[in-house]
């Protein structure tokens, strides 16, 4: 059985598997349940100073629904904590005493100014909490008061704060980013910068789920208005993953700690985030759309997985994948390969065909009985079809052997790696020595 | 004294109201929002979708469905009626197992096709329950166009043509319009007095004036309405019933299986309808299943379909023999009526197992007796009260193109018509395109 334990930024946990900082973990009730049920550690949700916030009484939540209203992505408005500081504190110091394995990290914002932090973070040091997440990142409501990601938007807000926190707690600080920046690597190593023992992200992004055509209103809509909300689940995972691996990649902040949030549902989006470079998971939508026993199936699933790859442990895995993410001019383009179509496995829906004759190359044929046939001569190997293909592994992708002449260019495929940089339509490109 | 299955001899009332009411409600029943959002989400949009080429009107099967999966359920329906006007009819009746369903990429990848008939029931219902018509009239042409027969073709033919702007004169030898649709078909399939919504809904197009119990060759003949009338077509079906060709067939309660078929649909009261203990019915098509199964649900204790072939020759589709024997219908195969036995009513029907042989069916010399309290035949249906003169094929007018016949100014289309499936939605085709070939004709 691969061991799930976890040691991130010196914090244990049972496994890699925390809850987010969000409305899941917003009180002692929830938490005791998501500890019962399995999860490796949590994230408070966000403590602020007294007078805590208020939230709108309308709708909180947009939503994107897929097939049969399958949960793809949630946005929300909700803000940070509306329940007194003292309150949460109590109880997370009570929870912390009673489930001392499991990672007990508590999220902060308070104004960017350091008498604030000064005053906060002595009280959640007295919890006995395992670290704290400073969220640099919600999008809605706080930043128009100069936090979240009004913060995370700013790299020397963003080190500034982080140092005064290392100054000013022995707890590790774990700098939580905003996706909603031209470059993630820039808050990333402004947080290295500060000495942030990790990073975590992403938080959400910037969005507007849908809008109400009756109302002309966004969605969700308060008393006929709506405000933009952050952006979760299913459908952000791709952006997640992409600005993980940008950091785990990144020679600045290359060894820095991430614990991966964005979409995470399945065993199988675990272990992406950890092969990109991620200690940890941090999970929300998933759990506010099915409740917290998906745990189970991430445990069993990843354990799974891990024992038949010969994984022992979770740091086996973590940044396995980022030596092969690289830039595009690095991509191998003597690398040729043509769809080919299992005719037993077609159901000859011509998909394939619609998709490549509309908006492609013209590389599939359609034949009498519906037989769909690719033409090597145009098939440049885009993987449209394959997409597309309501039928998995019908449509594969198959490499040309090394000798052979590409119908399409006419040209011999070449043995060795040759990229863009060295290309001759490359004005840039450098003489092959 | 309650009747129950078991009482001898023929009675109404062998099964509690509420027994009989939930045996003759929808077979299918409508899906509700989610579910057809749900059904319709599994639809792949196919590339020159196979399922529009196995419907013989050829409706925009992948359209219809994006259609109601982005909640455009009316707008699914105008897709459909534009193609096929009966199309809430054909959403019941099809045999959609042999049709859209079959050739859906699904049913070869999964075995579970789109549910393409319920979903085209959903869009129609949509529209049709809020008693929209969605089409009006061209400008008035000043034709005037004879429809005799308004069954699914007829009325097909009808609406095409008053669509395009002509004046339409529809006639009908029964009391009430819709064909087979009113008087053909099981009552479960069409609950709730569909058929006849549908003729009104559809008789909203206006210029389609409705001249009920006139029958060709009896007030009506060929001579005068192509006299009459720019055009004339023939919709008129088939109405003469086969023989059984054995003893004893003029026995009472020996009766065509249409005829009992259209007498339960014009029944109001299914508690008064007198049904048999034992109900033998010979034949194997969709006539014969409906007039077994709903022997069955007015509490036949017994009911027999004989059939004189093997089960891959029936016509009656492999769904609709399902649906017969998990109604408790009993299905013999390779048997063929040769004497029907009784004192005044039929008691017995005697049977003799077939074989295949070289030359066709042989009898094997073996007999066996089935009780029968009642006896319907539905061994085929031929054409009745064709024009003298018009050329046949097959017992059928012959046709050509769209629906031309032998006789200048005449068309014709469904079942009387030569060649296709007796199929309501092959009918509607056909009537459809006559329609345009004749405005074509007469506007060319």
């Amino acid at each position: 059985m691969a061991d799930l334990t976890t040691e991130f930024v010196g914090i244990k946990s049972p496994n890699p598997f925390w809850l987010a900082s969000a409305p899941p973990t917003d009180k002692e009730y929830n938490v005791r349940r998501a500890f019962d049920a399995g999860w490796g550690g949590v994230v408070w949700k966000t403590l602020g100073l007294d007078p805590h916030v208020v939230n709108v009484n309308g709708p909180r939540y947009g939503v994107l629904h897929g097939g049969d209203r399958r949960v793809m992505g949630i946005n929300n408005i909700e803000l940070i904590t509306d329940r007194p500081l003292e309150t949460n504190l109590r109880e997370i110091k009570a929870v912390k005493r009673d489930y001392p394995d499991r990672a007990m990290i508590v999220s902060l914002m308070v104004p960017c100014e350091e008498w604030a932090w000064k005053e906060i973070l002595p009280k959640v040091e007295e919890t006995g909490a395992d670290g704290i997440e400073l969220n640099f990142g919600c999008p809605h409501g706080m930043s128009e008061r100069g936090m979240g990601s009004a913060v995370g938007q700013v790299p020397e807000y963003i080190e500034m704060v982080t140092r005064w926190c290392k100054q000013n707690t022995r707890m590790p600080v774990i700098v939580k980013l905003t996706p909603n920046i031209a470059d993630i690597r820039k808050p990333a190593r402004a947080a290295h910068a500060g000495g942030a023992d990790a990073v975590s992200l992403i938080n959400t992004i910037n969005s507007i789920t849908s809008v109400d055509l009756d109302q002309m209103a966004p969605e969700p809509t308060i008393d006929g208005k709506g405000t933009h909300g952050g952006y979760c689940g299913p459908a952000v995972k791709p952006i997640a993953l992409n600005m993980v691996s940008e950091i785990a990649r990144d020679p600045e902040t290359a060894h820095l700690p991430i614990s991966g949030i964005g979409g995470v549902s399945t065993w199988r989006d675990v272990a992406e985030f950890l092969a990109l470079g991620a200690g940890t998971v941090q999970v929300c939508t998933a759990a506010m759309t099915y409740g917290f026993k998906i745990v189970e199936e991430m445990a069993a699933g990843l354990s799974e997985w891990m024992d038949a790859k010969g994984y022992a442990s979770i740091d086996e895995v973590t940044g396995r994948a980022i030596p092969n993410v690289t830039d595009w001019q690095y991509l191998n383009l003597n690398y040729v390969t043509k769809a080919r179509i299992d005719q037993d496995a077609c159901i000859k829906c011509g998909r394939c065909y619609a998709a490549c004759e509309d908006t492609s190359h013209q590389a599939i044929a359609m034949k009498p009985g519906r037989v769909f046939e690719v033409i090597d001569e145009e098939c440049v190997a885009c993987n449209l079809c394959v997409n597309v293909c309501p039928v998995e592994d019908c449509i594969t992708m198959e490499e040309l052997p090394t000798g052979q002449t590409d119908p399409r260019t006419g040209k011999v495929v070449a043995g060795e790696y040759a990229n863009w940089t060295s290309h001759p339509n490359n004005p840039a490109a450098k003489a092959a020595e | 004294m309650t009747q129950s299955e078991l009482t001898p001899g023929i009675v109404s009332g062998r099964l509690p109201e509420d027994r009989l009411e939930s045996n003759f409600s929808d077979l299918h029943p409508a899906y509700d929002e989610h579910e057809a959002a749900v059904a319709a989400d599994r639809c792949y949009f196919c590339y020159d979708a196979p399922c529009v080429t196995a419907c013989p009107t050829e409706i925009d099967i992948p359209l219809f469905i994006r259609q109601i999966s982005t909640g455009m359920d009316e707008a699914a329906a105008k897709t459909i009626f534009e193609q096929n006007i009966l199309g809430g009819m054909c959403a019941r009746v099809c045999p959609t197992e042999n049709l859209c369903e079959q050739a859906c990429v699904r049913e070869a990848a999964e075995g579970k096709p789109v549910e393409i008939g319920r979903l085209q029931r959903h869009a129609t219902d949509s529209l049709m329950e809020r008693n929209v018509h969605p089409f009006t009239r061209g400008a008035p042409t000043g034709k005037r166009i004879a429809v005799v027969g308004a069954g699914p073709a007829g009325l097909a033919c009808a609406h095409r043509l008053a669509m395009k702007g002509h004046d339409v004169v529809l006639f009908d030898s029964r009391s009430k319009a819709g064909g087979l649709n009113e008087f053909g078909i099981a009552s479960y399939k069409t609950p709730n007095d569909f058929a006849q919504a549908e003729v009104d809904w559809l008789l909203q197009i206006g210029g389609i004036e409705v001249e009920l119990g006139k029958r060709l060759g009896e007030g009506l003949s060929i001579e005068d309405l192509t006299d009459q009338y720019d055009a004339v077509f023939l919709g008129i079906g088939l109405a003469g019933v086969n023989a059984l060709r054995a003893p004893g067939e003029d026995k009472e309660e020996v009766r065509d299986a249409v005829n009992f078929i259209a007498e339960l649909r014009q029944t109001s009261d299914l508690s008064m309808l007198p049904i048999g203990r034992h109900v033998v019915v010979v034949g194997g098509g969709m006539t014969a299943v409906d007039a077994a199964v709903q022997s069955k649900l007015l509490g036949a204790e017994e009911v027999t379909m004989v059939y004189r072939r093997g089960r891959d020759r029936m016509a009656a589709s492999v769904f609709e023999q399902d649906l017969a024997a998990s109604k408790g219908v009993r299905i013999i195969t390779h048997a063929q009526p040769v004497a029907v036995h009784g004192n005044g009513s039929v008691r017995e029907v005697e049977f003799e197992y077939t074989k295949d042989g070289p030359n066709g069916l042989e009898p094997t010399g073996e007999t066996f007796r089935l009780a029968a309290d009642q006896l319907f035949k539905a061994i085929g249906q031929r054409l009745e009260g064709a024009p003298a003169g018009m050329m046949l094929s097959d017992g059928k007018i012959t046709v050509t193109g769209a629906g031309r016949t032998s006789v200048e100014k005449v068309w014709a289309g469904g079942d009387c018509a030569a060649g296709g499936d007796d199929l309501t939605v092959t009918a509607v085709a056909e009537g459809r395109d006559a329609a345009e070939d004749i405005h074509a004709q007469l506007m060319g």
